[in-house]
């Protein structure tokens, strides 16, 4: 507790918050606002820092854009959803492994494991494009999810073993004792146990797949598969009849943003505390 | 508990799935990526042998370094500010009061959504003629005509660039920091504060010297994150003018893809990844410092 808390830097301080507060959410602000411009005044120059009518022609607009709207949602959930699902079902059993078995080394296993945060992915694409077209799994939302699955899994897996080496051996063996097979006790005593870091890990995979771009524009090369920022980053250059469409571009970013924010206020708690532990990995 | 033969045996099927995903997806591609970078390859014609020509050429290829050079500038121009800024930001924030939490989430929001996104939110901001930059700018009297921030000049993009990821990211670094603040032990700061020190010398002789291994962790996740930098220069700048703002990456995902000089591609991914692993080991060895 600072003495001066009620002084004048505490007012100090809260204007400086505030100014804070203001940038840092002009841009979003902005962008929403250009979403929801008529068709006229968002493609005007200058633009208009407010809109003066209020209009869902850009949200249309994209909604009809090429495939339509619903293909790159769809394409960006799915591949979110099977990221979650294919990071869950590996890490989950290979942490609990790592934290409770006597597995012959487990020390090279581990690293191996955690290769992929040594070797940037980005450096790895073309060899993984080429294997991927080799089995067909280019232009598809599995080998895409597959992708992101390799990028988020050592994370993942240093989290989970984490929380589970944390689960109190009293509780393990209270089970066992119950006559739980190995299996049994992750899915009764591990398992309920480590919900939170269990969020945390499906919260990151989420996030990143949903957002992820680079590995996205090599694997996709139908505008079918796109991904709702491959398609964005597509449009940008498009060139309609007017240039680019700022508002139906700007309607895309709100569409984009807005399940990241969401999430991210919902489960805060679950977000930070995973960036605190795996930033000190 | 399971210390019999069985136990391990269990403990490698539950481990196996993880394993055989890595091996597929992680270590067979870097040895594909090894082997690929000593032959000629592209999708047209069957791979020859050349040893380490690939790596000659990358060291004798202007656009290379080009690239390597524009990359290390972006990277030396944001991060000081992401520190400085972020570390501000965190002292600012460190305190528990409501207002200083809500600046928290909020600085923090733009790091939970995509930076291809964020670059297109701020290819629009930043457009010469459709932008709000420019027209903010003007109405404020600063310049008086339409400032060509993208594509046009390299520096100019980069300062552009630069200010977009800084709104970006800047709240990674500012959480951390705001963790390591807290963790410093409160006797301590009372300590000082009986002592008579002022807020500015507790911060230089207190908290500064007890957060500076997160500082330091920091700077070096920033450092790789920027060198590996592609999203927003492919999107705000599209590598223009004449690739001088290809990154990197950039110029490895050119190679690899439109031009499909694969084993070329390779050879600069392997400088690219062995360039970064020397900053990652420096990374863990950090961290692992302090866990002893």
């Amino acid at each position: 507790m600072t003495p001066r808390r009620f002084g004048r830097s505490g007012y100090l301080v809260g204007a400086v918050c505030l100014a804070i507060i203001a940038v840092m959410l002009a841009p979003l602000v902005m962008s929403v606002f250009a979403s929801v411009k008529p068709t006229a005044e968002a493609a005007a120059t200058p633009p208009t820092y407010v809109p003066h009518g209020i209009s869902i022609d850009s949200y249309e607009r994209l909604w009809s854009y090429q495939e339509g709207l619903p293909v790159y949602l769809w394409n960006s959930l799915a591949t979110a959803l099977l990221t979650i699902a294919f990071t869950l079902l590996l890490t989950v059993p290979a942490a609990y492994s790592l934290a409770r078995f006597p597995v012959p080394g487990k020390e090279v296993i581990f690293v191996v494991l955690l290769l992929a945060l040594i070797v940037p992915y980005q450096a790895m694409l073309t060899p993984m494009f080429l294997m991927f077209a080799d089995i067909g799994l280019t232009n598809s939302l599995f080998g895409l999810a597959i992708l992101h699955t390799a990028i988020q899994l050592p994370f993942s897996l240093y989290i989970l073993r984490n929380s589970f080496g944390a689960v109190p051996r009293e509780l393990e063996e209270a089970a066992i004792v119950d006559g739980a097979s190995s299996w049994q006790a992750l899915v009764r005593v591990f398992v309920p146990s480590s919900v939170p870091s269990i969020v945390t890990v499906a919260l990151f995979a989420f996030i990143m797949s949903w957002n992820e771009f680079l590995g996205a524009l090599v694997m996709m090369s139908k505008g079918s598969k796109f991904t709702l920022p491959l398609v964005l980053a597509a449009s940008r250059t498009e060139t309609s009849l007017g240039g680019t469409d700022w508002g139906m571009l700007q309607a895309g970013v709100t569409i984009s943003v807005v399940p990241c924010v969401l999430v991210y206020l919902l489960l805060q708690r679950y977000y930070v505390s995973g960036l605190m532990s795996g930033a000190t990995k | 508990m399971y210390r019999s033969t069985r136990g391990r045996l269990v403990g490698l099927a539950y481990l196996a799935p993880a394993l055989v995903f890595v091996l597929l997806f992680t270590v067979y591609p870097l040895g594909r990526m090894a082997w690929m970078s000593l032959h000629n390859w592209s999708l047209l014609t069957p791979p020859v042998f050349v040893g380490f020509d690939n790596y000659e050429r990358v060291f004798g290829d202007r656009q290379f370094w080009v690239s390597f050079l524009f990359t290390l500038k972006y990277t030396a121009l944001i991060t000081p500010v992401l520190i400085v800024g972020g570390y501000l930001l965190a002292l600012l924030t460190a305190h528990n009061s409501p207002l200083r939490k809500v600046t928290r989430t909020v600085v923090f929001i733009p790091v939970v959504i995509g930076l291809g996104v964020s670059s297109l939110l701020w290819y629009w901001l930043f457009s010469a003629d459709f932008g709000l930059v420019n027209r903010a700018l003007m109405d404020l009297g600063l310049v008086d005509k339409p400032v060509l921030w993208l594509g046009v000049d390299a520096d100019m993009s980069n300062l552009a660039i630069s200010a977009s990821v800084v709104w970006k990211v800047i709240g990674f670094g500012m959480i951390l920091f705001v963790g390591a603040i807290q963790a410093v032990p409160t006797e301590v700061n009372e300590a000082s504060m009986v002592d008579g020190a002022g807020y500015g010398q507790r911060v230089t002789r207190v908290i500064l010297p007890l957060t500076l291994r997160t500082v330091l962790l920091v700077t070096l996740i920033s450092v790789i994150g920027s060198l590996l930098a592609f999203d927003q220069f492919y999107i705000m700048t599209a590598g223009q003018p004449q690739n001088e703002t290809a990154t990197s990456v950039f110029y490895v995902y050119l190679n690899s893809f439109p031009y499909l000089k694969l084993g070329y591609g390779a050879a600069l991914s392997m400088v690219l990844a062995l360039t970064i692993l020397a900053f990652t080991v420096v990374q863990l060895l950090l961290t692992r410092r302090s866990e002893v």
